[in-house]
């Protein structure tokens, strides 16, 4: 079976991409394949969830398991696949619009929870898909169709919603830092518990140039963070590094280790099942209907 | 009636008018629970004020030596509690009804009606009987003792009732309950004393007394399905709390989410992963979960959607009874979204229906939407447990291997999805999709792909409209009038064809369980009647039919097809179906 054989990019590509030339998101899926290649992990196993938006047609380009959702909602999609299938890699995938707009609560209930899987998000600062509107991180004064004078609504702070939230991994990374992308993405994966990927993924059409601030070869800064000198634990330092302005620090912001929902689901599971160790479930049930005569 | 030699009750209507902070629902609990492990037929009715605590509260309790369909028109005998419950609720004694009230708080009226009227120190006897100043504490159990003592119950099976009851808190609990019991059941309430009840004719084993929303509960469990996701709404919310905690007894898990939208995502997500999944709400949560509905249709997965209809539009009426949610339970999406609708018509039927709803899901891939009601999902009634031989559906999880021709939606057959850690020995995956796609679940704008697509999400509905078996009537199979229902209805439409009959009319009467899609043929049903009339507690509309009436005048053309409908937050009472049938009759 496929388990017994190494699994390698080549396996995991499936139709070719419908993103615009140059689009950062390419980038994002080639690195996806790098790291599950490298994880090795069973190809069976690996399921892509997604919402709606550019970047959230990312399970077509996958071929593994998938499932392509509706707006806003693959947060709460695939933590019903990871709690009741906790054997699964669940990977989700999409955009600023789907996971801070339309999904933004999810992405706090999520968090909190602490739903072990891996989110990564493309950051591209607009709306891609429906061409051109203002997006929930899009700077103030950026020009869009919806916004023709420039957008006047305050951005999220999305690294500083994110430790708000208690995701208990959250990292930083840009679509053309493709090592450090790498590595993020493999630590995501490694974390037990809820792991979110902020990727700079550059709109070519709509938002040519958004985080050119972030890439040296166009005269940029990509500064990292110093994990040495940090306590990885400490919301307050994370909180620091949130408010720096951009293009700000790329790297591991916040890391901790806390039950997950899964653990802590499946030990209510595994204590009611200790107590009556011997019914079956037609018993159990016959049980309760004695009760009730 | 105060004469000894007087014939056994075979019918009795008790309704108990306090608030609901003073266990008026425990009394009528106790009274059902020991109709139904007696024999005994029993159906409750209860109105709960909306408030968070408190509230002018009745529970109504109709005892039967035979089949109770109803929880009775008119009461025969009234507790009320305080003046106000007297004030409100002598009006629904029967003439010779006899009521008991409390004569610590409520000053008896002038009543030209032929009624009754014990005055009985509930609060002051209850507090005497148990000692000390517990104030108010005990005068339910007392007047339970006193309805004991009136209706010749049987003493020593209410009496264990209460002690399984009180006996899991304290002794000290249980010592006061029984000390207010045998109160009431040595209280002087002279020659009302001898109303003895026939002895219960439901001879079945194991009979059970429960409410609809424990049996919907403990059906899901029986039909296999291991895991769900709600938010907490009125009156969905007792199915949610209990699969909360019976679930990981049977290896699964519910989850409460943040909101309507992420419960049906994270059942969605569920099914998805192999495990048949529960989301619910009432009327409120179901618009919100609507899109999501659309999905699993586009998507063909299985899912079980439970709607505890309520009144509405809006926040509406949330602790009344109402079925106005039927369109939106079978169209409520955008687009053309075919799903199956169900509805059961007692409680007993709730499990059941439950177990069907699982296995419809799993054989058509396809969303299931269950409409129960607040009257049914509220009340109690006695049954004969369940018989899981049966009525069990194993949980699977199947994952093999994905077959060869792994097309995730094969336009000539049912889609069987190959959930999340299936092999796939060709080395090719499935992506499940809410765009329109091909048989192989890439996205398609194809207008004949997009036609053929949503024909095949249509047949398989057909396909298993075809397969349900023949309409089972109660009455007269051809003849003056058909009465048509669903849900709730039921007890009160046969109790009316029953009275007609009698009185030398040809009626019919059929219960839709599966009201989408409906089994063919109703048209040679239809002919075989002069009337057809269609009782239902929503809104005619604006063109005068209620919402079943409306689909079957749209199914079938038939213009004999009536409404009758009432829309008071109220299930119906025999007198209004039986009127409204004469009406028609002429």
């Amino acid at each position: 079976m496929s388990t017994a054989e190494k699994l390698t990019k080549k396996q995991l590509k499936a139709d070719h991409p419908t993103w615009c030339p140059g689009c950062g998101d390419f980038a994002v899926l080639a690195s996806f394949f790098n790291v599950v290649e490298k994880l090795q992990i069973p190809h069976e196993k690996i399921v892509c969830v997604a919402g709606i938006g550019c970047s959230s047609r990312f399970p077509y380009f996958v071929n593994a398991h998938g499932i392509h959702f509706i707006h806003g909602r693959a947060l709460p999609l695939a933590t019903g696949i990871s709690l009741s299938r906790p054997d699964l890699h669940v990977f989700v995938f999409g955009g600023d619009g789907d996971g801070y707009s339309i999904g933004g609560n999810h992405l706090m209930h999520a968090a909190r929870k602490n739903v072990n899987l891996s989110y990564v998000i493309m950051d591209n600062q607009v709306y891609g898909l429906t061409k051109n509107q203002t997006s929930p991180t899009t700077p103030l004064g950026h020009k869009s169709k919806t916004d023709p004078r420039g957008a006047i609504d305050r951005p999220i702070n999305t690294m500083a919603q994110l430790i708000a939230s208690g995701a208990t991994f959250i990292a930083r990374t840009h679509a053309t830092q493709v090592k450090h992308m790498n590595e993020m993405f493999e630590r995501a994966i490694l974390h037990p518990g809820f792991a979110v990927v902020e990727t700079l993924s550059e709109c070519t059409m709509f938002y040519p140039g958004a985080f050119d601030a972030g890439i040296p070869r166009r005269g940029g800064v990509f500064d990292l963070v110093d994990e040495s000198a940090r306590d990885m634990e400490s919301t307050a330092a994370a909180m620091s590094l949130a408010e720096e302005d951009f293009p700000g620090k790329f790297g591991v912001y916040y890391e901790t280790r806390k039950p997950t929902k899964n653990e802590l689901e499946w030990k209510w599971i595994e204590d009611a099942r200790a107590a009556a160790p011997d019914l079956s479930d037609k018993d159990l049930l016959r049980k309760r209907f004695a009760g009730m005569r | 009636m105060s004469s000894a030699s007087a014939p056994a009750l075979r019918n009795a209507v008790i309704r108990l008018a306090g608030y609901s902070q003073d266990g008026i629902q425990s009394i009528g609990a106790f009274l059902a629970q020991l109709a139904g492990s007696t024999a005994q037929d029993v159906m409750t009715y209860m109105t709960i004020p909306s408030t968070i605590s408190g509230g002018p509260s009745i529970f109504q309790v109709h005892l039967g030596s035979g089949e109770v369909l109803h929880p009775g028109d008119e009461a025969d005998t009234l507790v009320a509690f305080y003046q106000d419950s007297y004030n409100n609720h002598l009006g629904s004694l029967r003439d010779g009804g006899i009521c008991f009230y409390d004569s610590d708080t409520v000053t008896e009226l002038k009543e030209e009606r032929d009624i009754i009227h014990i005055g009985v120190p509930f609060t002051s006897a209850a507090i005497e009987a148990i000692g000390g100043s517990a104030k108010d504490r005990g005068k339910n159990i007392f007047v339970l003792g006193m309805l004991c003592a009136v209706y010749k119950l049987d003493r020593e099976r209410l009496t264990d009732l209460i002690s399984r009851k009180f006996g899991r808190k304290s002794e000290d609990v249980l010592r006061n309950a029984m000390l207010a019991f045998d109160a009431g059941y040595a209280y002087p309430v002279h020659d009302i004393r001898h109303m003895p009840f026939a002895p219960g004719e439901n001879a079945e084993a194991n009979r059970i007394s429960t409410d609809g929303n424990t049996m919907l509960a403990l059906g899901l469990i029986a039909g296999g399905c291991r895991f769900g996701a709600g938010y907490p709404i009125t009156p969905w919310t007792s199915i949610m709390e209990m699969l909360r905690s019976e679930l990981p007894k049977y290896g699964g898990s519910f989850i409460q989410c943040e909101d309507e939208l992420a419960a049906v995502a994270m059942a969605i997500g569920a099914s998805y992963a192999g495990h048949l999944a529960v989301t619910g709400s009432s009327g409120p949560g179901l618009s919100l979960k609507s899109e999501a509905i659309g999905y699993a249709t586009m998507a063909e997965l299985p899912l079980i959607v439970v709607n505890i209809q309520r009144g509405g539009p809006s926040t509406g009426m949330p602790t009344s009874v109402e079925q106005s949610d039927l369109m939106q339970a079978i169209y409520g999406s955008h687009g053309d979204s075919p799903r199956v609708v169900l509805a059961p018509r007692d409680v007993e039927d709730c499990f059941y229906t439950a177990v069907e709803a699982c296995r419809i899901a799993r054989d058509y891939s396809t969303p299931v939407v269950i409409l129960s009601d607040q009257a049914i999902a509220t009340r109690i009634e006695a049954f004969p447990e369940p018989d899981l031989e049966k009525f069990w559906i194993e949980p699977r999880l199947d994952l093999s291997a994905c077959p060869a021709d792994c097309k995730p939606y094969p336009l000539d057959r049912i889609t069987r999805h190959a959930p999340p850690g299936c092999p796939s020995p060709e080395g090719k995956y499935p992506v499940v999709t809410g765009l329109e796609h091909d048989e192989w679940g890439h996205p398609s704008a194809n207008p004949v792909m997009h036609e053929k697509m949503t024909a095949k999400r249509r047949d398989k509905l057909i396909e298993f409209a075809n397969s349900l078996p023949a309409p089972q009537f109660f009455g007269d199979e051809e003849g003056d009038l058909l009465f048509i229902g669903w849900g709730s209805t039921y007890g009160p439409i046969k109790e009316a064809t029953t009275k007609l009959r009698e009185a030398g009319h040809k009626v019919g009467s059929l219960q839709f369980r599966r009201i989408h899609p409906l089994r063919p043929g109703l048209d040679e049903i239809f002919a075989r009647y002069q009337h057809i009339l269609v009782p239902e507690m929503n809104d005619r509309g604006v063109h005068g039919y209620g919402q079943l009436a409306t689909l079957l005048r749209a199914a079938t053309c038939n213009s004999k097809i009536q409404s009758l409908n009432k829309v008071q937050g109220l299930t119906f009472r025999v007198k209004e179906i039986h009127q409204a049938a004469l009406d028609l009759i002429g």
